[in-house]
């Protein structure tokens, strides 16, 4: 178990800079996961702290220990690879054990361990199969299996899921999180897709261009963003975030400066009259595409303030083009000009926590 | 038949054609020829039997031919690949350096054989040769490179590693540079130690690319020719004769031409065979993607 901090951390490839000034504490036992859209400097943040990769500047620490010239392998520090990396001239036992031979770990030692482990992972059966037949599923669990058995400090895992189909990739999920919860040791996950960062961590940072847009966990993500880029980040489908400028004539007069107008598209609802309220932002539109996904159903409404995600849970289909989006003044989100939250600022009071009879 | 049922036939048919006429009518004919005894002129051809194929191994010129053959084979194919393999692991880093030297010792692949031939003649010559004038500076006695029976052979096969490297050596990197690199980073995650990378990663993953050139360079040097026409003419006393040139002297120069047919077909035989036991024993410990 170990705690990881990253001070300063600046990496440079070439003239461009892809991570920038990263200070961020990886918390001792955590599933913290990196999220952000390709490019941003995750997988390079990953790799650095594995030394795969040498940060151009910066410190990074495991737990007490400064880790900037320290080799990978001794960093006590154990990785699964996006398209898992698995040696395919080795059986699935020599790929687990191989990493035990080096550190010349007693054979005895050695054979209790991979089979313990594999016992855990479930691939007993395909010892001596070599991985080109083993399925994405079961390579995975290889990969998992060759990470685990060096009980280390900290798992880094780089896109692990990405490779396989949508219901393997669910049930690969729900399986790291009880492994993590089973180890109890420090996982870093690096992935793009923010559904599996939600589910998954207990603690999101979220990077774009290089830098840290925010760390939280995943439900003070969704429901306190920093900024923009957050907001748009997380929720499927992401907040709708929309010029003030072009929203502040719906609203009454708020004496402010801000930017941006942010909505969850499920906090959103949907009418064909127009209705009157003194609590609601209510903005007429036209709807362009219907996605009915059963349990909800996902509008598309173009409107003066743009082009806008309105999620309803409502099991009729709403037919009429011409419509009218209303949201709470509770639930919108302020950000200023360079997309900050600004958590000081809004429309009429708030509502009590409480909701009193109707 | 319809045309689209022929037309596929029709496409094939000029490289077919070129293929029967150049290389499947000669080797059977070359087949056809080693039972007679012919002068390529005379009009008639007397059907012998297998008699020249008796008086082929009968004859120690033939068995020295034969053994010239497989000791310059073994030492051209293990010092081609041996210096390529390592030069290549060595190479195959990005940089201009790096290129540069890759290029240069690419640069005999692309040279005639002849001349190739005729620089080494020059270089190697006992006399005023650029070698024994090194060895000289050095205080190292001169050294008969083509001329001594000990040492022409092996002369050849230095000619012969010197020309293959480069392109020995770009088809490693080739193999080298398919290899993921993600492995690596596993290996070193792995604690893996340089030598146990090298030997349990990228030799097996090399492994097709190290049985390809072991097998096409032993082909090529059992058909080596144009060096020994050139430089040694199988001398001096039969030492660097093999069998390509065995069978050109017999048949192009003797007029023997139902003998040297003979030659070919054991020529075809031992690299058949080669082949055959190359496939048995190696192929099985090839790893394929």
């Amino acid at each position: 178990m170990a705690q990881i901090v990253l001070q300063n951390v600046t990496k440079i490839f070439k003239d461009e800079e892809v991570v920038k000034n990263l200070n961020v504490t990886i918390k001792d036992g955590s599933f913290t996961v990196l999220v952000g859209p390709s490019g941003c400097g995750k997988s390079t943040t990953l790799r650095m702290i594995a030394g795969l990769e040498t940060q151009t500047s910066g410190d990074i620490w495991i737990d007490d220990q400064r880790v900037n010239d320290v080799p990978p392998g001794k960093r006590n520090i154990a990785m699964v690879f996006q398209n898992y990396a698995l040696y395919p001239t080795m059986t699935v036992k020599e790929n687990i054990e191989f990493g035990l031979v080096n550190k010349k770990i007693p054979k005895e030692e050695r054979k209790k361990l991979v089979s313990e482990i594999s016992e855990i992972v479930g691939l007993t059966e395909f010892f001596n199969k070599k991985p080109q037949y083993l399925s994405g599923g079961q390579r995975q669990r290889v990969a998992l299996a060759r990470a685990m058995v060096k009980k280390p400090k900290v798992f880094i895992l780089d896109e692990p899921l990405s490779n396989l189909d949508a219901k393997l990739r669910s049930q690969m999920r729900t399986e790291l999180i009880q492994l993590h919860k089973r180890l109890g040791t420090t996982f870093v996950y690096v992935t793009h897709d923010q559904v599996e960062a939600m589910s998954m961590g207990d603690e999101i940072i979220i990077l774009n261009k290089g830098e840290i847009k925010q760390v939280d966990s995943p439900m003070d993500i969704y429901q306190d963003p920093s900024n923009t880029f957050t907001a748009e980040f997380i929720g499927t489908p992401a907040m709708n975030v929309v010029s003030y400028e072009r929203v502040c004539s719906l609203l009454p007069d708020i004496q402010t400066n801000a930017g941006f107008i942010g909505f969850r598209p499920e906090h959103t609802n949907i009418h064909s009259t127009v209705i009157d309220s003194d609590n609601r932002l209510v903005i007429p539109g036209e709807i362009i595409t219907r996605e009915t996904l059963g349990s909800e159903v996902i509008y598309q409404v173009n409107s003066k303030v743009g082009t806008c995600n309105v999620k309803s849970f409502l099991s009729t289909v709403e037919r009429s083009n011409k419509v009218y989006m209303s949201i709470s003044y509770d639930d919108l989100y302020f950000f200023n000009k360079n997309g900050e939250r600004m958590r000081d600022v809004a429309v009429g009071k708030k509502k009590p926590l409480v909701l009193e009879g109707v | 038949m319809s045309w689209i049922k022929v037309r596929p036939y029709t496409m094939i048919a000029p490289s077919v054609i070129i293929f029967c006429l150049f290389f499947i009518y000669p080797i059977f004919y070359m087949i056809y020829l080693s039972v007679f005894d012919w002068n390529f002129v005379s009009p008639t051809m007397d059907f012998v039997g297998f008699e020249n194929f008796i008086s082929l191994i009968g004859e120690r010129e033939f068995i020295e031919v034969m053994r010239n053959s497989a000791v310059y084979t073994f030492l051209t194919v293990f010092f081609t690949l041996s210096i390529s393999l390592f030069l290549a692991l060595w190479l195959n880093k990005q940089g201009g350096l790096y290129s540069f030297i890759q290029g240069a010792i690419f640069s005999p692949h692309i040279i005639s054989l002849v001349s190739i031939s005729m620089l080494w003649m020059w270089l190697m010559d006992s006399d005023y040769g650029l070698l024994n004038w090194f060895l000289g500076l050095v205080g190292i006695a001169k050294i008969e490179w083509l001329t001594h029976p000990d040492t022409a052979l092996f002369s050849l096969v230095l000619v012969a590693v010197w020309k293959g490297i480069g392109f020995n050596t770009l088809v490693f990197i080739a193999g080298l540079q398919s290899i993921p690199k993600d492995m690596y980073e596993a290996a070193q995650l792995d604690e893996a130690s340089p030598f146990r990378i090298l030997y349990k990663i990228t030799l097996p993953m090399l492994s097709p690319t190290l049985f390809f050139l072991a097998v096409i360079s032993m082909i090529g040097s059992f058909q080596v020719f144009d060096t020994i026409a050139i430089m040694t003419q199988g001398g001096p006393i039969n030492s660097t004769n093999t069998f390509v040139y065995y069978i050109y002297e017999n048949g192009f120069r003797f007029f023997k031409i139902g003998y040297a047919s003979a030659a070919g077909v054991v020529l075809l035989l031992v690299i058949s065979l080669l082949t055959i036991i190359y496939f048995k024993l190696l192929a099985s410990r090839v790893h394929y993607r």
